[in-house]
This record gives structure tokens, sequence and C-alpha cells, in this order.
């Protein structure tokens, strides 16, 4: 890795997307719209006494959900595009590493969610009273670490895919699963044990249950940063990956 | 100093077809090489080859004195490739000065290039909105804007006007003048007798290996098209007619 480099290839996929204003609209709208949705879904649900409300429990997921979902499709496409335009195998030719390129990707869209994830945490707790015991700051950090896990696993699985087609079919392959599983619709405990054993094999999962420690805990627990921790590795062990399935030569 | 591209007995193997059938040549440094042939000849896996993105079946390529595709070489070689790779949702200058970065030069570098290519014009363009000539320029530029020892230059002047074609081969010559070495490659033969020397393949076999004055002689003709027609015919006729 170069500093200079990783600098250069940071600041070039930063230029790619302020070019397309739709993309940068679309990012930063859509979570905000959807928890809209969210809100309003649950506006007449009870909440059962000494628990917090359905929406809250839902909202706060769902602020690490949107950012992995959609970092993941978008790196996807986009790596796919470097892939099909040349520009890869042209890179590939130059003093660029791999890990230049993987990490300037993680750092530029880590980045586009940093301000997405900032937007939507904003609408969902001053429009619509989010409540969390912890920090908002703690959640915003999270969200923004559940996308860069989104570039990594896309970064990874976009070497699999030949066309977009193919692209677009490892949304429900890959992030499909770890959302029904992370706890969101059945609590990991109550699941079968070998969907427990899945579960617990998702990185997603972790993501997940470190946003509900920072909803129910005042201060940082240890489970949080054992969480974050096992995110944190899951990122680079996908990047390592990708980087290994980065060709200088092919057939 | 050496040749700085030595190529023995090259065999690759693509699609499970034989693309490239025990290619032996040297490209000599600061000059022009010509590599010339039709269509799907092998040009391009040739060039791949020398560039080190392609898997060789056998053989060596030695290019500037270390194997193809080692991590040195990657700062002495200049790619272009023949599809225009370059950020087609980037302006023209924005693909060179990454491109220049790349290679740790600055933005005059890559201002440079761009209007040694006739590009400063649309230098704020985006390259989407670009004519495929301009493209095709856009992406020269940026095998360029790194001053490489060696440049490989596939099809660089398809779908250019005359004008700037022939403006680009004296910018390659000037660049070989400074002690560049060139390999471009090209079907248009009105554009081999502008090279100093000549690599002629075809179905993946060197059928020509010399000057075009040198060519012309032994093929007894004044036209490259027709002295390599005989040049071919010849080969044909050597190995007993059996191509087909």
């Amino acid at each position: 890795m170069n500093a200079r480099i990783l600098a250069a290839t940071t600041g070039r996929i930063l230029r790619q997307l302020r070019h397309d204003r739709r993309t940068i609209a679309l990012l930063v709208a859509v979570p905000a719209v959807l928890l809209t949705l969210v809100y309003f879904m649950y506006a007449d649900q009870p909440t059962p006494p000494g628990q917090p409300s359905t929406f809250d429990r839902i909202a706060l997921v769902m602020l690490g959900i949107f950012p992995f979902v959609i970092m993941f499709l978008v790196t996807s496409i986009a790596m796919l595009r470097e892939r099909t335009s040349g520009t890869l195998e042209r890179l590939l030719t130059t003093p660029l590493g791999k890990l230049d390129l993987l990490f300037g990707y993680g750092i530029a869209f880590g980045l586009a969610a940093a301000v997405q994830a900032a937007v939507a945490a904003a609408v969902a707790y001053w429009i619509f009273d989010l409540d969390t015991a912890g920090s908002i700051a703690l959640v915003i950090g999270i969200a923004v670490l559940d996308a860069v896990l989104g570039v990594a696993l896309g970064l990874f699985c976009s070497a699999f895919a030949r066309t977009e087609f193919q692209a677009v079919q490892f949304l429900p392959v890959v992030v499909v699963p770890q959302l029904l599983l992370c706890g969101l619709f059945v609590a990991r405990d109550q699941m079968a044990g070998w969907l427990q054993a899945l579960s617990d094999a998702f990185p997603l999962s972790y993501a997940i249950e470190a946003l509900q420690e920072v909803g129910a805990n005042a201060e940082p627990t240890g489970t949080m940063w054992r969480d974050v921790a096992v995110v944190l590795g899951s990122v680079v062990l996908a990047l390592v990956l990708a980087a290994a399935t980065l060709r200088r030569r092919s057939g | 100093m050496g040749d700085a591209i030595a190529v023995r007995d090259l065999v690759v193997d693509r699609g499970g077809r034989r693309v490239l059938d025990g290619i032996s040549c040297t490209v000599a440094r600061g000059a022009v090489t010509g590599l010339l042939g039709p269509s799907g000849s092998g040009k391009t896996t040739f060039m791949r080859a020398v560039v080190g993105v392609q898997v060789v079946t056998s053989g060596t390529i030695t290019v500037l004195g270390q194997p193809a595709g080692a991590a040195a070489l990657r700062h002495q070689v200049g790619y272009l490739t023949q599809a225009p790779s370059v950020y087609a949702d980037l302006t023209v200058r924005e693909n060179a000065r990454y491109f220049a970065a790349l290679h740790g030069r600055g933005r005059a570098e890559a201002d440079r290039a761009i209007s040694d290519v006739g590009l400063a014009g649309a230098a704020g363009q985006l390259v989407a909105t670009l004519s495929g000539g301009q493209r095709s320029r856009a992406s020269l530029a940026c095998a360029l804007v790194g001053d490489p020892e060696l440049v490989i230059l596939d099809e660089p002047t398809v779908g250019q006007d005359p004008v700037l074609r022939a403006d680009l081969w004296a910018r390659f010559h000037a660049l070989a003048a400074a002690g560049t070495t060139l390999l471009v490659s090209s079907h248009v033969m009105d554009e081999a007798a502008r090279c100093d020397r000549l690599l002629l393949i075809r179905e993946g076999r060197l059928i020509a290996d010399d000057s075009p004055a040198a060519i012309r002689a032994a093929a007894g003709v004044d036209d490259l098209d027709e002295a390599f027609l005989r040049l071919i015919r010849a080969g044909a006729a050597r190995t007993g007619g059996a191509a087909s």
C-alpha cells in the first residue's frame, strides 16, 4: 500500500460519485424516506409496558441495515464496472497495489455512508423521536462500520460475477439470509440451534447486536466492543479475500 | 543496453484455441515498432503478454531486462488497451490526473499529456460525452502521462481523422527520438510505413520481422500491402499449401 496512491484512488472514486448527482440524492434520501415509512407503519401499535416501542426497536436496527445493503449493492456494481470497462486491467498494470484499490473503495464509500447515516440518524432522532439509552454518535459510528462491511463483502462478491445480472443476484444470496437471521424478525436465542449457528457465522448479526447494545445501555458495553471487533475483523478478512481474487494475469 | 523486449518461443492458448504459436522476436529501444496483422491474428494477446496481464502457456518474455509483469515494470510501462479504458463518469482532466498520480506525477504533467493528444479544448468534458475518437485519445493521454520507458499501444489511431493521425504519429516519433520505446499495433498498412520496424503476425505466427524498406525489397514491390500478401502466399507455399 502507498498513501499517495490510496489518497488518489479514494479521491477518484469520490469524484465519480460527485458527478452522479442522482445517486447522491438517492443515497442520502432513501434511508430517511424508508424510516418515515417504518414510523407510520408502527404509529398506532401499542407499546408493551417497560419495553422500547416497536418503532424504536426497528428503526435502530434499520439505521444499521440500510447502509449495509445499499453499500453492498453500490460497491458490487462499481467494481463490476471497473472490470467490464477495462479500467481494472489497466490499473493493475500501474504501480497501484490491489489493497490501494480495495481500501480506496472502503474509505470513499465509508465517507459516503457517514453522510448517509448522519442524515438518517438525524431524521430518526429529531423528527421521529427515536429513543436510545446510548449516544447517537455510537449509533452513527456503528452504521458506518456496517456500510464498510457492505463495501468489503461487495468487493469480494464482485469477483464471482461476470455480468450485472449475476452481480445483483448476490444481494439475495449474501445479504438476505443475514437480514433474516440477524435477530430482527426472531430473537436469535429463540431460533433453532442450526439457525443460531448460521446466525453466529454471519457478520451482520454482530453489527445488529452492537446497535441493540447501544439502544439498551447508556454506556458502551463489553458485548458491544466485542461485536464491533468481530465486524471489523470480518471487514479485514473480506478485503484480504477480495485482494486474493484480484488477478493481475488472466486467460 | 540490450533490447527493450525479447520474446522467445511464446505460446498462448485462450479458450482452448492456440492464439500465439511459438513467437520469437525482439523490439529495439528508442524506436517505433509496428505490430501488424489482420483482426484476430493475435496482436492484442501478444501485447497483453508483453504487459504481463496475459496467462502464458510457454515461452519467455523479457521486458527492459525483467520478466514481463514484474512489479518494477509497472513504473516503466504504459499500456493503451484497444477499447478505451478510462472512467466515463470523470472528465478528461480528472482521468489524466488520476493516472498521473498513480505514477507519482502532478497536474502539470496531466495537462501536458492532454494537450499532447489534442484534447486541451475538451479537458473539462466528461469522457461519456466525447466522441469515440476523442475517448480513445483520452485513454492514450492516460497511457503516456507517466512518461514510461516502454509504451504499448493497441490500435491507438482507430477512428481518428487523418490530420490527428499524422499528429499522433509525429508525437510517437518524437517520443522515440527522446529514447522511449514504442510498440504500436495497427491493421492499417499505410501506418506500417511510418514504423522503424515491423512485426507481422498472422494466425498466431510471426511471418515478417524487418524494416519496411527491407520488407518491400524482399517482396520486390513498393506497396507494403502487396508485399505482405506475397509474404503470406510464400509462407503458405512453404508449408505445402496446407493452410486452408
